[in-house]
């Protein structure tokens, strides 16, 4: 961990001190943001930890808790909401047996997340599977792509 | 790379859209038959595949243009394994494949739209520079630096008309004025691609298939005002956008049109990418600036505006996507050329994003003044399934409803401000019967009241209790009184609040209820939802006169609220029906009733 | 000087000054819970909207700057019609608990409520329920009373320097916050209790000592150190129950923990309150007349015997500066020595 933290620190100096880049780098290393990664960042860095909590917890794009292994993202954009989103999560967070209020499954292989609006209106409804982008989704095919990897 | 005459070229769509259809494969099993089927050798020509970006019509993917000798055809829907069919077909028999070509309603989508921003999306290969050259690109600069002051380069595109493409629609020429003006050394540009609305692609779309004229704009925005520095605010959401911008960025660099002294002209001038951690406020340009600043994106107040102080302070231009990208054609074909698009006061082109329940969606480019009937009927081809246009909903969360009597409008920055809506990004989501105003005012109120940042009271508080009395008309609580105090709060909400978000978060709700109010009533009054959409307001039953017994509602219902004997007719137990639809969809006889 | 209009009254005032910093010092009174004169603008709570001629919609009078011949109407219907609603929507979302809440009779919000005559609110629906509560010694944190005004926030980061808090999440779901919501942790001045409009920060030593109607406010100094800090004992019952600052005194109303939660000793029974002399291995009470007598006569008796570099003075940096002078004076001049120094050593 330690040796992943020095080399962010690297990067940290190289964008112009953007506490927001640090973020994203340790987000993208650690797949969310360790509480003690953001310590030690803060004494290194001299910033106060509650800057670092107020940005982490602004952006959705941060995680403070360890996430899924697998991480499927529903659109919830306009064109995704009119054409059956929410049914498609509802059917995803039975299937994973994800409780409600939660959005990782207790076994820590499935995140579930909603996203807004990807910008893939005319493919609508858009589900992204660990990156891989999704149209035209149905329920059936949902559930087929995630047995795939389940 | 250029493309020659006399070769034999395949573009296939590799938008986001065209990667989910399969484009990917597409393109390598073109890859693939050239190679190693011989295919070079036996037509004795230069056979190349390349990736371009989105020309729209997603909903077509993968879309493939195979240009034999300058002809051109497209075919729509294609998957891998129909490609060595076209191969052998068509490229070594010279017959293309009627069955698979785009119909006749892939030209009338493209008939009537007007390319300026997006004249190159679909024909540039984003990855490479020299494709964007071929075709012009980069001229512009060049004509620029080498025969314009700064004064007259934004002289140039005031005389254009060209307003902010973002939103507001504000002049880009005279803000780009007050920044050259502005007090304040450096100065920054700053172009953002924080696409937020739901329902709107256009910029991504632009970034993906061509990101050099945004480059190509940003270098000319920056030596107008006299910016040294600049930025690319994208969502990390676009990671496709991401990814080509820098590899366009790289290339530019290189060949010298951005850095140290472009085109050896002395001038010199950087772009970086900050990606936006998932918040919409951040397309608010306070809040923007802040967030590229490394805080939590929170407006301030204006003045001061950034072209005076923005980022750390220093004089700084926000310019959209679209916006930047228009430049370079401007100036490359002037002023009056781009003036002659459009209307009085809205010059120019602009894209839309034509989503919802019309047949043909995707991105559009128009001039501004088209009615909005040519762009529903003509080139989106109508609505879906033959139903009855009820309302178009433009500007997105910021934005009104344009009802189906006012369906001749034009679509300009004016007129739909004067309707109670605006052009805004430009989302455009069509709506039919079937679809209900107060839900879509819900969905919209969803989205800002999450999106909110929480620093001012009627934004932070208001735009939650206006989701809650949307709430509960939806749901079949509202009471008598809850149309007014709907009102009432959504116009204090947009006198009120800090910065544009909030301001603008109330709209859906003002908007539909100055055209639909009788289905606030009915809902409220008699508990009946008009469309047929809101959950509680709806009951299931089965008709036995048509209900064959074939057991699949009772199969798919997720309650288990459906009883009743093989080959008789079923029936629904309300209470413990969950009324998500299931069984209505499912049914082939059309048994299940919905109301 | 730039010349403006407020309220239909010609006014000149400084370039640079906000609408509100005008309206202040022309003693015309604009509603406001997230202004603090001492702090930079925000901007947040939006009851200083105002109208500004030729502009299309209000501004907030703490951020927007004077300009030359402008026109200001810091109240009329639509004004306080505005003003009202978002007085509202805070309730709406506040505990209003008020018959309980040690601000009351102090809270700017409840006086907002009496003003605008807030019987029936038109709003309702969720409110923020916050079960945890904060364990750190001094600060009681109610974040259900919290307005998200940022005084706190501000003052912990300008003035202190310290940004143990910050705003965390956004939207409704926004919360002021220690990191990762931990209790607080940090050097308790106390700052952020003084700005908060609320009962959402409050000294824990208070709590249910008194209401804010029973205090007797006395006028006195920090006794701590030579900073010499104006404070305001609030006094219930003859028992010091709170300690404040004024905004207008020399320390623009700071002060450190000491100052601000280090009031237990005076009412404590430890606390020293007559001379004690030790008799026999024993200290007993004096009178000042007997003790000041004895050291005399000691300070006599070893001056004389080993001289008065025998003897040396040390004093104490919660005296005065007066009283330090006249200390080090004393033994200089009166003992002959200048064997004198002090804790802090001024």
């Amino acid at each position: 961990m330690q040796e992943t933290l020095e080399k962010i620190l690297q990067t940290y100096h190289e964008s112009e001190g953007n506490v927001i880049s640090l973020l994203q780098e340790i987000e993208e290393s650690f797949g969310y943001l360790p509480e003690d990664a953001i310590n030690w960042f803060s004494e290194q860095l001299d910033i106060p930890p509650s800057r670092f909590y107020g940005i982490a917890t602004f952006y959705a794009q941060f995680h403070l808790k360890p996430r899924g292994e697998n991480i499927i993202t529903a659109c919830c954009g306009t064109a995704c909401h009119v054409k059956g989103a929410e049914k498609l999560i509802n059917s995803l967070m039975r299937e994973l047996q994800i409780p409600s209020g939660e959005d990782t499954s207790e076994d820590r292989k499935f995140t579930v997340e909603k996203v807004n609006c990807v910008g893939a209106c005319s493919i609508a409804p858009v589900v992204i599977i660990n990156k891989e982008v999704h149209g035209k989704m149905t329920a059936d095919r949902l559930m087929k792509e995630i047995r795939k990897i389940k | 790379m250029a493309m020659q005459e006399g070769s034999i070229v395949v573009k296939v769509c590799m938008g986001t859209g065209g990667i989910a259809a399969g484009g990917a494969a597409v393109v390598s099993a073109f890859r693939e038959e050239f190679e190693s089927a011989g295919v070079r050798a036996s037509v004795e020509k230069n056979c190349s595949v390349h990736n371009v970006g989105c020309r729209g019509f997603c909903a077509r993917d993968v879309l493939v243009d195979v240009i034999v000798g300058g002809e051109k055809t497209t075919y729509e829907y294609i998957k891998s394994d129909m490609v060595p069919r076209i191969v052998e077909e068509h490229i070594l028999q010279g017959r293309p494949i009627e069955e698979w070509v785009v119909k006749e309603d892939y030209h009338t989508f493209h008939e009537k739209q007007v390319k300026v921003v997006l004249s190159d999306c679909g024909e540039v290969d984003p990855e490479d520079i020299e494709s964007y050259v071929g075709r012009g690109g980069y001229s512009a600069l060049e004509k620029v630096l080498a025969t314009m002051t700064p004064e007259e380069t934004i002289g140039l595109i005031k005389d254009s008309g060209l307003r902010g493409r973002g939103g507001a629609g504000f002049p880009a020429g005279l803000k780009w004025e007050f920044a050259r003006k502005a007090a304040g050394e450096p100065k920054y540009l700053i172009c953002n691609a924080d696409e937020g609305d739901p329902g709107a692609f256009m910029d991504r779309s632009i970034i993906e298939g061509n990101p050099h004229s945004v480059i190509e704009g940003m270098v000319i925005g920056a030596y107008a005002i006299g910016a040294r520095k600049g930025y690319v605010y994208i969502r990390a959401e676009y990671p496709l956008a991401v990814e080509r911008l820098q590899i366009a960025l790289d290339q530019a660099r290189r060949r010298r049109v951005l850095g140290d002294d472009i085109g050896g002209r002395g001038f010199d001038f950087d772009i970086r990418i900050k990606l936006g951690a998932g918040a919409f406020v951040c397309g608010e340009e306070t809040a923007l600036i802040a967030s590229i600043e490394g805080n939590r994106g929170m407006p301030r107040a204006k003045p001061p505006f950034p072209a005076q102080k923005g980022l750390w302070g220093k004089p700084t231009v926000i310019n959209n996507v679209e916006t930047l990208a228009n430049v370079p054609y401007i100036v490359r074909n002037g002023a009056g050329w781009f003036a002659q698009f459009g209307t009085e006061k809205s010059k120019g082109t602009k894209v839309f994003a034509l989503t919802g329940k019309v047949k043909n969606s995707g991105l559009i480019e128009v001039p501004l003044g088209i009615s909005l009937r040519e762009i529903i009927y003509d080139i989106g081809g109508g609505i879906e399934g033959g139903r009855r246009l009820k309302a178009v909903q433009t500007g997105g969360p910021s934005g009104g409803c344009i009802t189906n009597e006012m369906i001749d409008i034009a679509v300009d920055y004016e007129s739909l401000a004067k309707a109670g809506s605006i052009v805004g990004s430009g989302g455009m989501v069509v709506m039919d019967e079937t679809d209900c105003m107060v839900n879509i005012a819900k969905y919209f109120l969803e989205f800002t009241q999450a999106e909110s940042c929480g620093k001012c009271v009627p934004c932070r508080i208001g735009t939650k209790r206006l989701l809650e009395i949307l709430q509960r008309i939806t749901d079949g609580r509202g009471r008598p009184g809850d149309v007014e105090l709907l009102e009432k709060l959504s116009n204090d909400v947009r006198s009120a609040s800090l910065c544009g978000l909030g301001q603008t978060a109330p709209n859906p709700v003002l908007s539909t209820l100055r055209y639909f109010r009788n289905e606030y009533e009915a809902h409220i009054h008699e508990k009946r939802c008009p469309a047929g959409v809101c959950k509680n307001l709806l009951t299931y039953s089965i008709l036995e006169e048509f209900c064959k017994g074939c057991t699949m509602c009772a199969r798919v219902c997720p309650a288990g609220a459906i009883v009743g004997e093989k080959k008789k007719p079923h029936k629904i137990i309300e209470e413990i029906c969950v009324k998500c639809g299931a069984c209505f969809e499912i049914c082939k006889f059309k048994a299940v009733k919905k109301g | 000087m730039v010349s403006i209009t407020i309220d239909g009254r010609r006014v000149k005032v400084r370039e640079g000054a906000t609408i509100l910093q005008a309206s202040r010092e022309n003693d015309i009174y604009i509603p406001t819970l997230c202004d603090d004169p001492r702090l930079e603008p925000y901007g947040g709570c939006r009851l200083c909207l105002v109208q500004i001629k030729g502009m299309a919609r209000p501004v907030t009078a703490c951020t927007t700057p004077v300009s030359e011949g402008m026109i200001v109407e810091t109240t009329n219907d639509e004004i306080e019609d505005l003003r009202r609603t978002i007085v509202e929507l805070l309730l709406s979302d506040h505990p209003n608990d008020c018959m309980v809440c040690e601000k009351a009779g102090d809270c700017t919000l409840q006086e907002l409520a009496y003003f605008y005559n807030i019987r029936k609110n038109r709003f309702y629906g969720e409110r923020r329920q916050y079960a945890e509560r904060d364990g750190n010694p001094f600060i009681e944190r109610d974040m259900e009373k919290c307005i998200l005004c940022g005084k706190c926030v501000r003052v912990c980061s300008e003035v202190q320097g310290v940004s143990a808090i910050e705003i965390a999440y956004r939207g409704f779901s926004a919360k002021v916050c220690p990191p990762f919501e931990k209790d607080l942790d940090c050097e308790f001045c106390g700052q952020c209790v003084s700005v908060c409009p609320t009962g959402a920060l409050m000294g824990k030593l208070s709590m249910g000592k008194g209401r804010q109607k029973d205090i007797e406010k006395v006028e006195s100094v920090c006794p701590y150190c030579g900073c010499g800090c104006n404070i305001t004992l609030h006094v219930a019952r003859n028992e010091v129950i709170r300690v404040s600052s004024r905004p207008d005194s020399l320390n623009e109303g700071w002060l450190c923990v000491k100052g601000r939660f280090g009031f237990k000793f005076n009412s404590s029974p430890d606390r020293l309150k007559h001379p004690l002399i030790k008799r026999n291995g024993r200290f007993e009470e004096a009178s000042w007349d007997e003790a000041l007598d004895y050291v005399a006569q000691r300070l006599g008796e070893i001056k004389d015997r080993y001289g008065a570099d025998a003897i040396a003075g040390l004093s104490s940096a919660r005296c005065t500066n007066e009283e330090n002078y006249l200390f080090q004076k004393f033994m200089r001049a009166a003992v002959g020595t200048n064997n004198v120094d002090h804790c802090a050593r001024y």
